[in-house]
Protein backbone atom coordinates (compact mmCIF):
# COMPACT_ATOMS: atom_id res chain seq x y z
CA UNK A 1 0.00 0.00 0.00
CA UNK A 2 1.31 3.41 -0.90
CA UNK A 3 1.99 6.11 1.64
CA UNK A 4 -0.42 8.38 -0.13
CA UNK A 5 -3.41 6.11 0.22
CA UNK A 6 -2.58 5.48 3.88
CA UNK A 7 -2.48 9.22 4.49
CA UNK A 8 -5.75 9.55 2.69
CA UNK A 9 -7.38 6.97 4.87
CA UNK A 10 -6.05 8.52 8.03
CA UNK A 11 -7.29 11.92 6.94
CA UNK A 12 -10.75 10.65 6.17
CA UNK A 13 -10.96 8.92 9.52
CA UNK A 14 -9.95 12.14 11.26
CA UNK A 15 -12.59 14.09 9.37
CA UNK A 16 -15.17 11.56 10.38
CA UNK A 17 -14.19 11.79 14.04
CA UNK A 18 -14.43 15.58 13.94
CA UNK A 19 -17.78 15.50 12.16
CA UNK A 20 -19.33 13.11 14.63
CA UNK A 21 -17.98 15.05 17.61
CA UNK A 22 -19.56 18.23 16.25
CA UNK A 23 -22.89 16.46 15.72
CA UNK A 24 -22.70 15.02 19.21
CA UNK A 25 -21.92 18.40 20.69
CA UNK A 26 -24.92 19.87 18.91
CA UNK A 27 -27.28 17.37 20.52
CA UNK A 28 -25.65 17.83 23.93
CA UNK A 29 -26.12 21.59 23.53
CA UNK A 30 -29.84 21.28 22.95
CA UNK A 31 -30.11 19.10 26.03
CA UNK A 32 -28.04 21.64 27.95
CA UNK A 33 -30.55 24.35 27.02
CA UNK A 34 -33.21 22.46 28.95
CA UNK A 35 -30.73 21.88 31.78
CA UNK A 36 -29.93 25.58 32.06
CA UNK A 37 -33.61 26.52 32.10
CA UNK A 38 -34.41 23.94 34.76
CA UNK A 39 -31.40 24.89 36.91
CA UNK A 40 -32.13 28.61 36.69
CA UNK A 41 -35.83 28.26 37.41
CA UNK A 42 -35.43 25.85 40.28
CA UNK A 43 -32.64 27.79 41.97
CA UNK A 44 -34.49 31.11 41.63
CA UNK A 45 -38.06 29.97 42.05
CA UNK A 46 -38.15 27.06 44.47
CA UNK A 47 -37.84 29.41 47.45
CA UNK A 48 -41.24 30.92 46.72
CA UNK A 49 -43.04 27.61 46.44
CA UNK A 50 -45.11 26.45 49.36
CA UNK A 51 -48.61 25.10 50.00
CA UNK A 52 -49.79 28.64 50.77
CA UNK A 53 -48.32 29.88 47.52
CA UNK A 54 -50.51 27.46 45.59
CA UNK A 55 -53.69 27.90 47.61
CA UNK A 56 -53.88 31.61 48.47
CA UNK A 57 -54.87 34.78 46.66
CA UNK A 58 -52.24 37.44 45.96
CA UNK A 59 -51.97 40.13 48.62
CA UNK A 60 -50.68 43.68 48.92
CA UNK A 61 -50.91 44.64 45.24
CA UNK A 62 -49.56 41.22 44.30
CA UNK A 63 -46.26 41.63 46.13
CA UNK A 64 -47.14 38.85 48.56
CA UNK A 65 -49.40 35.85 48.83
CA UNK A 66 -50.18 33.07 46.39
CA UNK A 67 -51.27 32.34 42.87
CA UNK A 68 -54.48 30.32 43.37
CA UNK A 69 -56.66 32.36 40.97
CA UNK A 70 -54.01 32.07 38.23
CA UNK A 71 -53.77 28.30 38.66
CA UNK A 72 -57.55 27.92 38.58
CA UNK A 73 -57.85 30.34 35.66
CA UNK A 74 -55.27 28.48 33.60
CA UNK A 75 -57.11 25.25 34.38
CA UNK A 76 -60.44 26.61 33.14
CA UNK A 77 -58.92 28.13 30.02
CA UNK A 78 -57.17 24.92 29.01
CA UNK A 79 -60.14 22.75 29.85
CA UNK A 80 -62.36 24.96 27.70
CA UNK A 81 -59.83 24.99 24.86
CA UNK A 82 -59.51 21.21 24.78
CA UNK A 83 -63.27 20.70 25.11
CA UNK A 84 -63.80 22.79 21.98
CA UNK A 85 -60.84 21.66 19.89
CA UNK A 86 -60.68 17.91 20.59
CA UNK A 87 -64.05 16.99 19.02
CA UNK A 88 -63.34 19.31 16.09
CA UNK A 89 -59.87 17.88 15.61
CA UNK A 90 -60.98 14.25 15.80
CA UNK A 91 -63.84 14.92 13.38
CA UNK A 92 -61.62 16.59 10.81
CA UNK A 93 -58.88 13.98 11.21
CA UNK A 94 -61.42 11.20 10.61
CA UNK A 95 -62.66 12.97 7.52
CA UNK A 96 -59.17 13.63 6.20
CA UNK A 97 -57.77 10.16 6.82
CA UNK A 98 -60.83 7.93 6.34
CA UNK A 99 -63.17 9.62 3.87
CA UNK A 100 -61.53 12.36 1.86
CA UNK A 101 -60.46 11.28 -1.59
CA UNK A 102 -57.37 12.90 -3.00
CA UNK A 103 -58.18 16.17 -4.71
CA UNK A 104 -57.45 19.85 -4.77
CA UNK A 105 -59.93 20.68 -2.02
CA UNK A 106 -58.36 18.17 0.38
CA UNK A 107 -54.92 19.52 -0.42
CA UNK A 108 -56.21 23.03 0.23
CA UNK A 109 -57.57 22.02 3.62
CA UNK A 110 -54.29 20.35 4.57
CA UNK A 111 -52.33 23.43 3.56
CA UNK A 112 -54.75 25.51 5.62
CA UNK A 113 -54.23 23.36 8.69
CA UNK A 114 -50.46 23.46 8.50
CA UNK A 115 -50.55 27.22 7.88
CA UNK A 116 -52.70 27.58 10.97
CA UNK A 117 -49.88 25.91 12.91
CA UNK A 118 -47.50 28.59 11.67
CA UNK A 119 -49.58 31.62 12.63
CA UNK A 120 -47.85 33.63 15.42
CA UNK A 121 -49.71 33.41 18.70
CA UNK A 122 -50.12 37.18 19.03
CA UNK A 123 -52.16 37.07 15.82
CA UNK A 124 -54.50 34.57 17.47
CA UNK A 125 -54.79 37.01 20.35
CA UNK A 126 -55.77 39.89 18.07
CA UNK A 127 -58.17 37.80 16.03
CA UNK A 128 -59.70 36.49 19.23
CA UNK A 129 -60.19 40.04 20.42
CA UNK A 130 -61.67 41.18 17.13
CA UNK A 131 -63.86 38.15 16.47
CA UNK A 132 -64.86 36.43 19.70
CA UNK A 133 -64.74 39.44 22.03
CA UNK A 134 -66.09 42.15 19.71
CA UNK A 135 -67.94 40.62 16.74
CA UNK A 136 -69.57 37.79 18.68
CA UNK A 137 -69.83 40.07 21.68
CA UNK A 138 -68.67 37.48 24.17
CA UNK A 139 -66.53 40.04 25.94
CA UNK A 140 -63.17 39.46 27.60
CA UNK A 141 -63.87 36.15 29.31
CA UNK A 142 -62.89 32.55 29.95
CA UNK A 143 -65.02 31.55 26.97
CA UNK A 144 -63.37 33.95 24.53
CA UNK A 145 -59.91 32.93 25.76
CA UNK A 146 -60.71 29.24 25.54
CA UNK A 147 -62.04 29.65 21.97
CA UNK A 148 -58.91 31.55 20.96
CA UNK A 149 -56.63 28.92 22.51
CA UNK A 150 -58.61 26.16 20.81
CA UNK A 151 -57.80 27.67 17.39
CA UNK A 152 -54.15 27.69 18.39
CA UNK A 153 -53.96 24.02 19.35
CA UNK A 154 -56.30 22.73 16.65
CA UNK A 155 -53.52 21.92 14.16
CA UNK A 156 -51.50 20.09 16.83
CA UNK A 157 -54.49 17.94 17.68
CA UNK A 158 -55.51 17.29 14.09
CA UNK A 159 -52.04 16.15 13.16
CA UNK A 160 -51.80 13.87 16.21
CA UNK A 161 -55.24 12.39 15.53
CA UNK A 162 -54.49 11.86 11.85
CA UNK A 163 -51.25 10.13 12.74
CA UNK A 164 -53.05 7.93 15.27
CA UNK A 165 -55.71 6.97 12.73
CA UNK A 166 -53.08 6.33 10.08
CA UNK A 167 -51.27 3.87 12.34
CA UNK A 168 -54.37 1.69 12.70
CA UNK A 169 -53.73 -1.26 10.35
CA UNK A 170 -55.77 -1.36 7.13
CA UNK A 171 -56.60 -4.98 7.91
CA UNK A 172 -58.90 -3.81 10.74
CA UNK A 173 -60.89 -1.71 8.30
CA UNK A 174 -60.99 -4.53 5.74
CA UNK A 175 -62.16 -6.97 8.39
CA UNK A 176 -65.02 -4.72 9.43
CA UNK A 177 -66.06 -3.83 5.88
CA UNK A 178 -65.95 -7.47 4.78
CA UNK A 179 -68.52 -8.21 7.49
CA UNK A 180 -70.84 -5.72 5.85
CA UNK A 181 -70.35 -2.73 8.10
CA UNK A 182 -70.44 0.70 6.52
CA UNK A 183 -67.33 2.85 6.46
CA UNK A 184 -68.72 5.00 9.25
CA UNK A 185 -69.57 2.00 11.42
CA UNK A 186 -66.09 0.58 10.89
CA UNK A 187 -64.54 3.89 11.92
CA UNK A 188 -66.73 4.22 14.97
CA UNK A 189 -66.44 0.67 16.29
CA UNK A 190 -62.96 -0.45 15.23
CA UNK A 191 -60.70 2.30 13.91
CA UNK A 192 -61.38 5.09 16.40
CA UNK A 193 -61.14 2.91 19.53
CA UNK A 194 -57.79 1.62 18.29
CA UNK A 195 -56.59 5.20 17.76
CA UNK A 196 -57.65 6.54 21.17
CA UNK A 197 -54.23 6.29 22.89
CA UNK A 198 -52.56 8.25 20.10
CA UNK A 199 -55.32 10.86 20.06
CA UNK A 200 -55.12 11.33 23.83
CA UNK A 201 -51.36 11.78 23.68
CA UNK A 202 -51.94 14.55 21.16
CA UNK A 203 -54.55 16.06 23.45
CA UNK A 204 -52.11 16.20 26.35
CA UNK A 205 -49.51 17.89 24.15
CA UNK A 206 -52.18 20.36 23.03
CA UNK A 207 -53.09 21.12 26.64
CA UNK A 208 -49.48 21.72 27.57
CA UNK A 209 -49.15 24.08 24.62
CA UNK A 210 -52.32 25.96 25.57
CA UNK A 211 -51.49 26.33 29.25
CA UNK A 212 -48.22 28.14 28.53
CA UNK A 213 -49.43 30.68 25.96
CA UNK A 214 -49.72 34.33 26.95
CA UNK A 215 -50.40 36.24 23.78
CA UNK A 216 -53.70 34.59 22.78
CA UNK A 217 -55.30 35.25 26.18
CA UNK A 218 -53.83 38.69 26.78
CA UNK A 219 -56.70 40.56 25.09
CA UNK A 220 -59.36 37.87 25.25
CA UNK A 221 -59.50 36.47 28.75
CA UNK A 222 -56.83 37.58 31.15
CA UNK A 223 -57.35 39.87 34.10
CA UNK A 224 -54.64 41.82 35.89
CA UNK A 225 -56.05 40.89 39.27
CA UNK A 226 -59.20 39.16 40.48
CA UNK A 227 -60.39 39.08 44.04
CA UNK A 228 -62.54 36.01 43.39
CA UNK A 229 -62.42 32.90 41.25
CA UNK A 230 -64.36 33.05 37.97
CA UNK A 231 -68.06 32.34 38.54
CA UNK A 232 -69.15 31.81 34.93
CA UNK A 233 -67.64 31.37 31.46
CA UNK A 234 -68.22 35.10 30.94
CA UNK A 235 -65.93 36.15 33.79
CA UNK A 236 -62.40 37.33 33.23
CA UNK A 237 -59.67 35.15 34.70
CA UNK A 238 -56.12 35.32 35.87
CA UNK A 239 -53.75 32.86 34.23
CA UNK A 240 -50.24 31.68 35.08
CA UNK A 241 -48.26 32.98 32.10
CA UNK A 242 -50.08 36.31 32.11
CA UNK A 243 -49.55 36.62 35.85
CA UNK A 244 -45.79 36.34 35.36
CA UNK A 245 -45.92 38.88 32.56
CA UNK A 246 -47.95 41.32 34.61
CA UNK A 247 -45.78 41.05 37.70
CA UNK A 248 -42.63 41.53 35.64
CA UNK A 249 -43.76 44.49 33.56
CA UNK A 250 -46.80 46.24 34.86
CA UNK A 251 -46.75 45.96 38.60
CA UNK A 252 -45.81 49.29 40.16
CA UNK A 253 -43.26 47.56 42.35
CA UNK A 254 -42.00 44.80 40.08
CA UNK A 255 -38.64 44.52 41.83
CA UNK A 256 -40.39 43.33 44.98
CA UNK A 257 -42.02 40.42 43.16
CA UNK A 258 -38.94 38.75 41.70
CA UNK A 259 -39.30 35.62 43.83
CA UNK A 260 -43.02 35.40 43.10
CA UNK A 261 -42.36 35.74 39.37
CA UNK A 262 -39.87 32.89 39.38
CA UNK A 263 -42.10 30.84 41.64
CA UNK A 264 -45.06 31.26 39.28
CA UNK A 265 -42.94 30.51 36.24
CA UNK A 266 -41.60 27.42 37.96
CA UNK A 267 -45.13 26.18 38.66
CA UNK A 268 -46.02 26.75 35.01
CA UNK A 269 -42.88 25.01 33.81
CA UNK A 270 -43.50 22.12 36.17
CA UNK A 271 -47.05 21.73 34.85
CA UNK A 272 -45.98 21.75 31.21
CA UNK A 273 -43.03 19.41 31.68
CA UNK A 274 -45.09 16.99 33.75
CA UNK A 275 -47.75 16.86 31.07
CA UNK A 276 -45.20 16.37 28.30
CA UNK A 277 -43.45 13.66 30.26
CA UNK A 278 -46.80 12.05 31.03
CA UNK A 279 -47.66 12.05 27.33
CA UNK A 280 -44.34 10.42 26.46
CA UNK A 281 -44.74 7.74 29.13
CA UNK A 282 -48.34 7.12 28.09
CA UNK A 283 -47.38 6.79 24.45
CA UNK A 284 -44.55 4.39 25.25
CA UNK A 285 -46.82 2.23 27.37
CA UNK A 286 -49.59 2.25 24.78
CA UNK A 287 -47.06 1.26 22.15
CA UNK A 288 -45.83 -1.63 24.26
CA UNK A 289 -49.37 -2.80 25.01
CA UNK A 290 -50.35 -2.54 21.38
CA UNK A 291 -50.68 -6.03 20.00
CA UNK A 292 -50.82 -5.45 16.30
CA UNK B 1 -47.91 -35.43 -9.38
CA UNK B 2 -50.58 -35.10 -6.73
CA UNK B 3 -51.89 -38.44 -5.64
CA UNK B 4 -55.68 -38.57 -5.48
CA UNK B 5 -55.39 -41.59 -3.17
CA UNK B 6 -54.24 -39.42 -0.26
CA UNK B 7 -57.67 -37.83 -0.14
CA UNK B 8 -59.75 -38.73 2.89
CA UNK B 9 -62.50 -41.20 2.09
CA UNK B 10 -65.32 -38.85 3.09
CA UNK B 11 -64.00 -36.24 0.72
CA UNK B 12 -63.76 -38.66 -2.18
CA UNK B 13 -67.37 -39.75 -1.78
CA UNK B 14 -68.64 -36.17 -1.48
CA UNK B 15 -66.74 -35.50 -4.62
CA UNK B 16 -68.57 -38.09 -6.66
CA UNK B 17 -71.82 -36.55 -5.52
CA UNK B 18 -70.56 -33.10 -6.27
CA UNK B 19 -69.52 -34.04 -9.79
CA UNK B 20 -73.03 -35.20 -10.57
CA UNK B 21 -74.26 -31.79 -9.50
CA UNK B 22 -71.82 -29.77 -11.51
CA UNK B 23 -74.59 -28.67 -13.82
CA UNK B 24 -76.51 -27.10 -10.91
CA UNK B 25 -77.07 -23.40 -10.99
CA UNK B 26 -73.81 -21.68 -10.03
CA UNK B 27 -73.81 -19.48 -6.95
CA UNK B 28 -71.40 -16.92 -8.38
CA UNK B 29 -70.81 -16.47 -12.06
CA UNK B 30 -68.55 -14.16 -14.05
CA UNK B 31 -69.01 -13.53 -17.76
CA UNK B 32 -66.23 -12.01 -19.84
CA UNK B 33 -64.89 -10.06 -16.91
CA UNK B 34 -61.96 -7.71 -17.24
CA UNK B 35 -60.53 -6.00 -14.17
CA UNK B 36 -58.27 -2.99 -14.12
CA UNK B 37 -56.17 -1.23 -11.50
CA UNK B 38 -55.78 2.08 -13.28
CA UNK B 39 -54.30 1.18 -16.64
CA UNK B 40 -53.09 -2.22 -15.50
CA UNK B 41 -55.26 -5.19 -16.36
CA UNK B 42 -55.49 -7.73 -13.54
CA UNK B 43 -58.13 -10.08 -15.01
CA UNK B 44 -58.40 -10.94 -18.68
CA UNK B 45 -61.77 -12.04 -20.07
CA UNK B 46 -62.63 -14.39 -17.21
CA UNK B 47 -65.78 -16.49 -17.47
CA UNK B 48 -66.21 -18.76 -14.49
CA UNK B 49 -69.14 -20.37 -12.70
CA UNK B 50 -68.56 -21.21 -9.04
CA UNK B 51 -70.72 -24.24 -8.14
CA UNK B 52 -72.95 -23.79 -5.13
CA UNK B 53 -71.75 -27.00 -3.49
CA UNK B 54 -68.32 -27.75 -2.16
CA UNK B 55 -64.99 -25.98 -2.21
CA UNK B 56 -63.58 -24.20 -5.22
CA UNK B 57 -59.86 -23.50 -5.25
CA UNK B 58 -58.37 -20.66 -7.26
CA UNK B 59 -54.73 -21.30 -8.06
CA UNK B 60 -51.98 -19.69 -10.03
CA UNK B 61 -48.62 -17.96 -9.85
CA UNK B 62 -48.37 -14.68 -7.94
CA UNK B 63 -49.74 -11.73 -9.84
CA UNK B 64 -52.20 -13.86 -11.80
CA UNK B 65 -55.20 -12.00 -10.39
CA UNK B 66 -56.51 -14.72 -8.09
CA UNK B 67 -56.82 -12.41 -5.08
CA UNK B 68 -58.38 -9.77 -7.31
CA UNK B 69 -61.00 -12.27 -8.44
CA UNK B 70 -61.85 -13.04 -4.81
CA UNK B 71 -62.05 -9.36 -3.88
CA UNK B 72 -64.38 -8.81 -6.80
CA UNK B 73 -66.88 -11.30 -5.38
CA UNK B 74 -67.45 -9.21 -2.23
CA UNK B 75 -66.49 -5.93 -3.90
CA UNK B 76 -63.60 -5.28 -1.54
CA UNK B 77 -61.75 -3.91 -4.56
CA UNK B 78 -63.85 -0.76 -4.22
CA UNK B 79 -61.48 0.28 -1.42
CA UNK B 80 -58.68 0.72 -3.90
CA UNK B 81 -58.91 3.87 -5.94
CA UNK B 82 -58.73 3.48 -9.69
CA UNK B 83 -60.05 -0.09 -9.77
CA UNK B 84 -62.65 -0.92 -12.41
CA UNK B 85 -64.62 -3.96 -13.57
CA UNK B 86 -65.91 -4.67 -17.06
CA UNK B 87 -68.34 -7.49 -17.71
CA UNK B 88 -71.01 -9.22 -15.70
CA UNK B 89 -70.74 -10.81 -12.26
CA UNK B 90 -73.79 -12.43 -10.68
CA UNK B 91 -74.58 -13.82 -7.25
CA UNK B 92 -77.56 -16.23 -7.34
CA UNK B 93 -78.44 -14.75 -10.70
CA UNK B 94 -78.50 -11.16 -9.44
CA UNK B 95 -76.12 -8.48 -10.67
CA UNK B 96 -73.49 -8.50 -7.93
CA UNK B 97 -71.78 -5.30 -9.05
CA UNK B 98 -74.93 -3.26 -8.56
CA UNK B 99 -76.24 -4.99 -5.43
CA UNK B 100 -76.37 -3.30 -2.03
CA UNK B 101 -72.84 -3.81 -0.81
CA UNK B 102 -73.76 -4.18 2.87
CA UNK B 103 -76.24 -6.96 2.13
CA UNK B 104 -73.85 -8.55 -0.34
CA UNK B 105 -71.07 -8.77 2.23
CA UNK B 106 -73.42 -10.30 4.74
CA UNK B 107 -74.06 -13.15 2.30
CA UNK B 108 -70.48 -13.40 1.05
CA UNK B 109 -68.00 -13.46 3.93
CA UNK B 110 -64.24 -13.23 3.74
CA UNK B 111 -61.21 -14.56 5.58
CA UNK B 112 -57.94 -12.79 4.90
CA UNK B 113 -54.39 -13.91 4.32
CA UNK B 114 -53.19 -12.77 7.71
CA UNK B 115 -55.45 -13.22 10.72
CA UNK B 116 -56.95 -9.80 11.39
CA UNK B 117 -58.95 -9.99 14.61
CA UNK B 118 -60.13 -6.66 15.99
CA UNK B 119 -58.45 -5.38 19.16
CA UNK B 120 -61.47 -6.53 21.15
CA UNK B 121 -62.39 -9.56 23.21
CA UNK B 122 -62.89 -12.96 21.59
CA UNK B 123 -66.63 -12.67 22.18
CA UNK B 124 -66.88 -9.16 20.72
CA UNK B 125 -64.95 -10.22 17.64
CA UNK B 126 -67.47 -12.93 16.80
CA UNK B 127 -70.43 -10.80 17.86
CA UNK B 128 -69.31 -7.91 15.64
CA UNK B 129 -71.10 -9.02 12.48
CA UNK B 130 -74.44 -9.93 14.11
CA UNK B 131 -74.37 -6.58 15.90
CA UNK B 132 -73.69 -4.71 12.65
CA UNK B 133 -76.68 -6.31 11.01
CA UNK B 134 -78.87 -6.21 14.12
CA UNK B 135 -79.30 -9.95 13.67
CA UNK B 136 -79.43 -11.18 17.22
CA UNK B 137 -80.98 -9.95 20.41
CA UNK B 138 -78.65 -9.76 23.39
CA UNK B 139 -79.91 -13.07 24.76
CA UNK B 140 -79.45 -14.90 21.47
CA UNK B 141 -76.07 -13.35 20.78
CA UNK B 142 -74.26 -15.71 23.15
CA UNK B 143 -75.73 -18.66 21.31
CA UNK B 144 -74.73 -17.29 17.91
CA UNK B 145 -71.19 -16.74 19.15
CA UNK B 146 -70.98 -20.24 20.57
CA UNK B 147 -72.30 -21.84 17.38
CA UNK B 148 -69.93 -19.87 15.20
CA UNK B 149 -66.94 -20.74 17.37
CA UNK B 150 -67.98 -24.41 17.31
CA UNK B 151 -68.21 -24.41 13.54
CA UNK B 152 -64.75 -22.88 13.36
CA UNK B 153 -63.52 -25.62 15.76
CA UNK B 154 -62.37 -23.07 18.30
CA UNK B 155 -65.06 -23.25 20.98
CA UNK B 156 -63.38 -25.80 23.25
CA UNK B 157 -60.18 -23.81 23.35
CA UNK B 158 -61.74 -20.45 24.17
CA UNK B 159 -65.01 -21.15 25.98
CA UNK B 160 -63.49 -20.22 29.35
CA UNK B 161 -61.89 -16.99 28.20
CA UNK B 162 -64.34 -15.31 25.88
CA UNK B 163 -63.67 -11.95 27.56
CA UNK B 164 -59.93 -12.15 26.89
CA UNK B 165 -58.34 -10.16 24.10
CA UNK B 166 -58.32 -11.82 20.69
CA UNK B 167 -54.60 -11.15 20.57
CA UNK B 168 -54.01 -13.60 23.42
CA UNK B 169 -54.65 -16.40 20.89
CA UNK B 170 -52.04 -18.11 18.74
CA UNK B 171 -51.87 -17.34 15.02
CA UNK B 172 -53.84 -20.44 14.04
CA UNK B 173 -56.46 -19.75 16.70
CA UNK B 174 -56.72 -16.14 15.52
CA UNK B 175 -57.39 -17.33 11.99
CA UNK B 176 -60.10 -19.69 13.23
CA UNK B 177 -61.53 -16.78 15.22
CA UNK B 178 -61.69 -14.81 11.97
CA UNK B 179 -63.50 -17.74 10.37
CA UNK B 180 -65.95 -17.81 13.28
CA UNK B 181 -66.41 -14.06 12.94
CA UNK B 182 -67.26 -14.46 9.26
CA UNK B 183 -69.63 -17.38 9.98
CA UNK B 184 -71.55 -15.48 12.65
CA UNK B 185 -73.58 -13.56 10.06
CA UNK B 186 -74.53 -16.88 8.36
CA UNK B 187 -73.07 -16.21 4.91
CA UNK B 188 -73.91 -18.35 1.87
CA UNK B 189 -70.37 -18.08 0.57
CA UNK B 190 -67.05 -17.89 2.38
CA UNK B 191 -64.13 -16.37 0.47
CA UNK B 192 -60.69 -17.33 1.78
CA UNK B 193 -57.59 -15.52 0.58
CA UNK B 194 -54.65 -17.87 1.23
CA UNK B 195 -55.92 -18.40 4.78
CA UNK B 196 -53.01 -20.63 5.79
CA UNK B 197 -50.08 -18.75 4.32
CA UNK B 198 -49.17 -17.12 7.65
CA UNK B 199 -49.62 -20.33 9.67
CA UNK B 200 -47.45 -23.32 10.59
CA UNK B 201 -48.27 -26.75 9.04
CA UNK B 202 -50.18 -28.02 12.07
CA UNK B 203 -52.40 -24.95 12.27
CA UNK B 204 -52.92 -25.19 8.49
CA UNK B 205 -54.11 -28.79 8.85
CA UNK B 206 -56.75 -27.75 11.35
CA UNK B 207 -57.96 -24.94 9.10
CA UNK B 208 -58.20 -27.38 6.20
CA UNK B 209 -60.30 -29.76 8.32
CA UNK B 210 -62.54 -26.87 9.22
CA UNK B 211 -62.91 -25.93 5.56
CA UNK B 212 -64.01 -29.48 4.70
CA UNK B 213 -66.62 -29.40 7.43
CA UNK B 214 -67.89 -25.98 6.40
CA UNK B 215 -68.24 -27.16 2.81
CA UNK B 216 -71.16 -29.30 3.95
CA UNK B 217 -73.24 -26.18 4.57
CA UNK B 218 -71.87 -23.35 2.48
CA UNK B 219 -69.83 -22.55 -0.59
CA UNK B 220 -66.12 -22.01 0.02
CA UNK B 221 -63.91 -20.26 -2.51
CA UNK B 222 -60.27 -20.48 -1.51
CA UNK B 223 -57.28 -18.82 -3.12
CA UNK B 224 -54.13 -20.80 -2.62
CA UNK B 225 -50.69 -21.17 -4.17
CA UNK B 226 -50.22 -24.48 -2.45
CA UNK B 227 -51.02 -27.28 -4.92
CA UNK B 228 -51.25 -29.97 -2.24
CA UNK B 229 -53.65 -27.85 -0.27
CA UNK B 230 -55.86 -27.31 -3.29
CA UNK B 231 -55.85 -31.06 -3.96
CA UNK B 232 -56.73 -31.85 -0.34
CA UNK B 233 -59.53 -29.39 0.29
CA UNK B 234 -61.16 -28.52 -2.99
CA UNK B 235 -63.80 -30.12 -5.18
CA UNK B 236 -63.21 -27.77 -8.08
CA UNK B 237 -60.11 -25.95 -9.17
CA UNK B 238 -59.52 -22.98 -11.43
CA UNK B 239 -55.99 -22.29 -12.61
CA UNK B 240 -55.08 -18.73 -13.49
CA UNK B 241 -52.00 -17.66 -15.39
CA UNK B 242 -49.88 -14.53 -15.37
CA UNK B 243 -51.84 -11.75 -17.04
CA UNK B 244 -55.06 -12.67 -15.28
CA UNK B 245 -56.28 -15.26 -17.73
CA UNK B 246 -58.11 -18.38 -16.55
CA UNK B 247 -56.51 -21.37 -18.22
CA UNK B 248 -58.67 -24.20 -16.95
CA UNK B 249 -61.52 -24.94 -14.61
CA UNK B 250 -62.99 -28.28 -13.57
CA UNK B 251 -63.34 -30.89 -10.84
CA UNK B 252 -60.10 -30.95 -8.89
CA UNK B 253 -59.43 -34.65 -9.48
CA UNK B 254 -59.78 -34.34 -13.25
CA UNK B 255 -57.75 -31.20 -13.40
CA UNK B 256 -54.88 -32.65 -11.41
CA UNK B 257 -54.90 -36.05 -13.11
CA UNK B 258 -55.48 -34.97 -16.67
CA UNK B 259 -55.03 -31.26 -17.27
CA UNK B 260 -56.18 -30.25 -20.74
CA UNK B 261 -54.09 -27.13 -21.12
CA UNK B 262 -50.36 -27.49 -21.66
CA UNK B 263 -49.69 -24.37 -19.56
CA UNK B 264 -51.65 -25.87 -16.66
CA UNK B 265 -49.64 -29.08 -17.01
CA UNK B 266 -46.46 -26.99 -16.80
CA UNK B 267 -47.78 -25.14 -13.77
CA UNK B 268 -48.76 -28.33 -11.93
CA UNK B 269 -45.37 -29.84 -12.64
CA UNK B 270 -43.74 -26.79 -11.13
CA UNK B 271 -42.15 -25.53 -14.32
CA UNK B 272 -43.17 -22.01 -13.44
CA UNK B 273 -45.12 -20.07 -10.90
Amino acid sequence: MTDQSRDNRRRRRAIQTIAFSLLGMASVASFLALGVILYFMISQGSGAISWQFLTEFPRKAMTEGGILPAVVGSFYLTLGAIAVSLPLAVASAVWLSEYARRGWHVRLIRIGISSLAGVPSIVFGLVGLAFFVKVLGIGVSVLAGALTLSMLILPVLIRAAEEALGSVPTSFREGALALGSTRWHAVRTVVLPAAVPGIMTGAVLGISRAVGETAPIMFTAAAFYMSHLPQSPFDKVMALPYHVFVMATESPSYWKTKDLQFGTALVLLGLVLTMNLGAVVWRTRARRRKQW
Amino acid sequence: MVDGGTMPHAVASTRAWVRRNLELRPIIETKHVNFYYGAERALHDVSLAIPADGVTAIMGPSGCGKSTLLRMFNRMYELYTGSRVEGRVTFLGQDLLRADVVALRRHIGMVFQRPNPFPKSIFDNVAYGPRVHGMAKKSALGETVEQSLCRAALWDEVKNRLKKSAFSLSGGQQQRLCIARALAVRPRVLLMDEPCSALDPKASDRIEETIRELAEELTVVIVTHNLQQAARVSDYTAVFLAGGEMAEFGPTEDLFNAPQDQRVRDYLEGRFG
